[in-house]
């Protein structure tokens, strides 16, 4: 087997460790999420919702847990999809040429880049479940040591596939921009729907029908429904609405992350064979 | 044909009827070339002249659209995997990354081309002493001048050892001790048995650094030779010469035919000639010493290459060449 992407992978994730700046404010930038805007937001959403009645017999969850799986799909949307920009700069001012001038197949680079991001997401994910859980979020609630185990491994491993489909569409981005500005300004485009049509931060049980439709293709609604499937469990009440996930639900969101990521994978992989540095 | 497989033997590069075109604009225009296997061999042409589309062809970076190239053995648009194993490639531009150590560079490229561990060590090690960055192995990129860079970027093209390498305006924006530098490497590195394929528009490097050149211009290669072939064909060598009586020996050269004009100075002679002077010296002494006249002092002038290519092109080269140095002087401000 050719492991030429695990070249692409290294250099990449050499980078990551190299820029202190970088890795200390990639980490510490989804905790502040949690602190300040969860902190604030779990006040308000818990003041708002005190005089709904309980469901009986159905575990309340506060809105601080709510939102920590938000923050975790959030924060995996946003450095997945600027995760392929280090390849514009290659292409414009680095090693593009020199990489795709040896014998690696191009799509070696799309799967190391892949592989790198992804792993920078895990790593995100580790740190926000972990400040959480420092500061109130209600994760893993009576689970058994093995149950958290394998409910991490699930959370990880819809976490990674959903990473993996946003950086190969930041790949096939950053391969076919010209200037930084342009891909900024396209990620910061693409990020508005996908974020404020998920179920992230609010319920879209009450959106308008057309909006409701997004919600439901969207990847980051499945990411989220799938990590407070394992996070919190399968049946519980957040902000007075009644949240229940049966595996069958799970299955198909899992299965939705999967399809994207391959339809990513392939235009990604249309843009890199299209790519000629001269 | 086996007419045609024992011509190829000893060609590392084979260029037939290469065409080559951006839109309506033919960058490359039916050329057809070899260079022999342990040759340093030089494209020198002005900007825009289609150096750097024959060299991307080449490298296989562009598709080939006409005609037929070989390079070392593997034809380029049919195998270009193969190609790509057997070259080097010094681009043009910088294409370093400016965080990674001068080590990692070359472990990156090795890496590319699945060198096994123990050898990228060793050839690593081995090649920062050939360009003499022994000392600076953990020093990331952007603390290294200019010419380091180069030299960085020439070992990483030898890391695998290749088979050509090949070597696009090699010392574009360099000064002029780390050019002679540059120089010195890449003849150490055509001793140890890579054929070069260079691409330069300084008339200077094609002339001091290549076993052959070939001029190109508009797309076309106007004529390749030895530099001195080349100087030959063009004539007009000037001999200045010194004797016991001047006098009488300006009555004589004229006699050999190709001496168009003698002019007398202060203490000697200028004979400008029409044609190769390396053959007419020995005989002119010969004959001047028959005479019995003694000579004192000869000096004989070649044509230089500005002379050469002004005369094949119809143009200078001077202007473009400072051009394209200030630009790549705020392209390297820029980055």
């Amino acid at each position: 087997m050719n492991t030429g992407f695990l070249t692409i992978y290294w250099r990449d994730m050499l980078r990551f460790v190299r820029f202190r700046t970088l890795l200390f404010t990639s980490l510490v930038q989804p905790a502040l999420w949690l602190a300040f805007f969860g902190v604030a937001m779990s006040n308000n959403f818990d003041r708002l919702t005190a005089a709904l009645p309980t469901i009986p017999g159905v575990p309340t969850v506060g809105y601080l847990t709510f939102i920590g799986a938000g923050v975790i799909a959030m924060t995996t949307l946003f450095t997945s999809l600027f995760g392929g920009t280090v390849l514009l700069f290659d292409k414009n001012w680095g090693l593009m040429r020199e990489t795709l001038s040896s014998p690696l197949p191009r799509i070696h680079i799309i799967i190391g880049i892949g592989l790198s991001g992804m792993t920078k997401s895990f790593i995100q994910a580790t740190v926000i479940m972990l400040f959480g859980l420092l500061i109130g979020v209600r994760f893993f609630d009576g689970y058994t040591l093995s149950q958290t185990l394998f409910s991490v491994l699930g959370i990880m491993l819809f976490v990674g596939v959903f990473s993996l489909g946003f950086l190969f569409l930041s790949g096939a981005i950053a391969i076919s921009m010209e200037s930084p500005e342009g891909m900024q300004a396209v990620i910061t485009l693409l990020t508005m729907p996908f974020f404020f049509t998920s179920n992230a931060l609010y319920p879209v049980d009450s959106f308008p029908p057309l909006l409701r439709a997004l919600s439901t293709i969207n990847p980051l609604t499945h990411l989220v429904s799938g990590i407070r499937y394992f996070a919190i469990g399968n049946n519980f009440a957040a902000i007075g609405i009644q949240y229940v996930y049966t595996p069958n639900d799970i299955f198909v969101s899992f299965l939705s992350l999967l399809t994207f990521a391959a339809i990513m994978f392939l235009i990604a992989r249309w843009r890199f064979s299209k790519v000629s540095v001269t | 044909m086996a007419a045609d497989i024992s011509s190829d033997i000893g060609n590392i590069i084979d260029v037939k009827n290469l065409e080559h075109s951006f839109g309506d604009v033919k960058a490359v225009d039916n050329i057809s070339f070899t260079v022999r296997k342990g040759e340093i061999f030089s494209f020198l042409g002005p900007n825009g002249a289609g150096k750097s589309t024959v060299i991307n062809i080449l490298t296989t970076l562009l598709k080939l659209q006409n005609g037929t190239a070989k390079v070392a053995g593997h034809n380029v648009a049919k195998e270009p995997e193969k190609v790509r194993e057997s070259i080097g490639i010094v681009f043009q531009e910088l294409t370093l990354d400016r965080d990674m150590t001068v080590r990692e560079t070359l472990e990156y490229h090795g890496r590319l081309y699945s060198m096994p561990k123990e050898e990228r060590r060793r050839r690593t090690e081995e090649l920062l002493r050939l360009v003499q960055l022994e000392g600076k192995g953990d020093t990331r990129t952007k603390y290294l001048s200019g010419g380091m860079k180069r030299r960085l970027e020439i070992a990483r093209g030898l890391m695998t050892r290749p088979k050509v390498l090949f070597m696009d305006e090699p010392t574009i924006g360099l000064d002029p001790q780390t050019r002679i530098r540059i120089w010195e490497y890449v003849r150490e590195i055509n001793r140890e048995g890579t054929t070069i394929f260079l691409t330069t528009h300084y008339m200077d490097e094609a002339d001091q650094l290549s076993d052959r050149i070939s001029i190109i211009d508009h797309g076309k290669i106007i004529i390749t030779g030895r530099s001195w072939e080349l100087k030959n064909k063009l004539g007009q060598d000037l001999i200045y010469l010194e004797s016991s009586d001047n006098r009488a020996a300006a009555e004589m050269p004229r006699e050999l035919g190709s001496v168009k004009e003698i002019t007398e100075k202060p203490k000697g002679l200028v004979l400008m000639l029409s044609g190769d002077g390396t053959h007419l010296l020995p005989k002119l002494m010969e004959m001047l010493t028959g005479r019995g006249i003694a000579i004192t002092t000869v000096n004989l002038k070649k044509p230089s290459m500005d002379d050469v290519f002004v005369h094949y092109t119809g143009r200078e080269l001077r202007d473009e060449g400072a051009e394209k140095m200030s630009s790549a002087i705020i392209r390297a401000g820029k980055r």
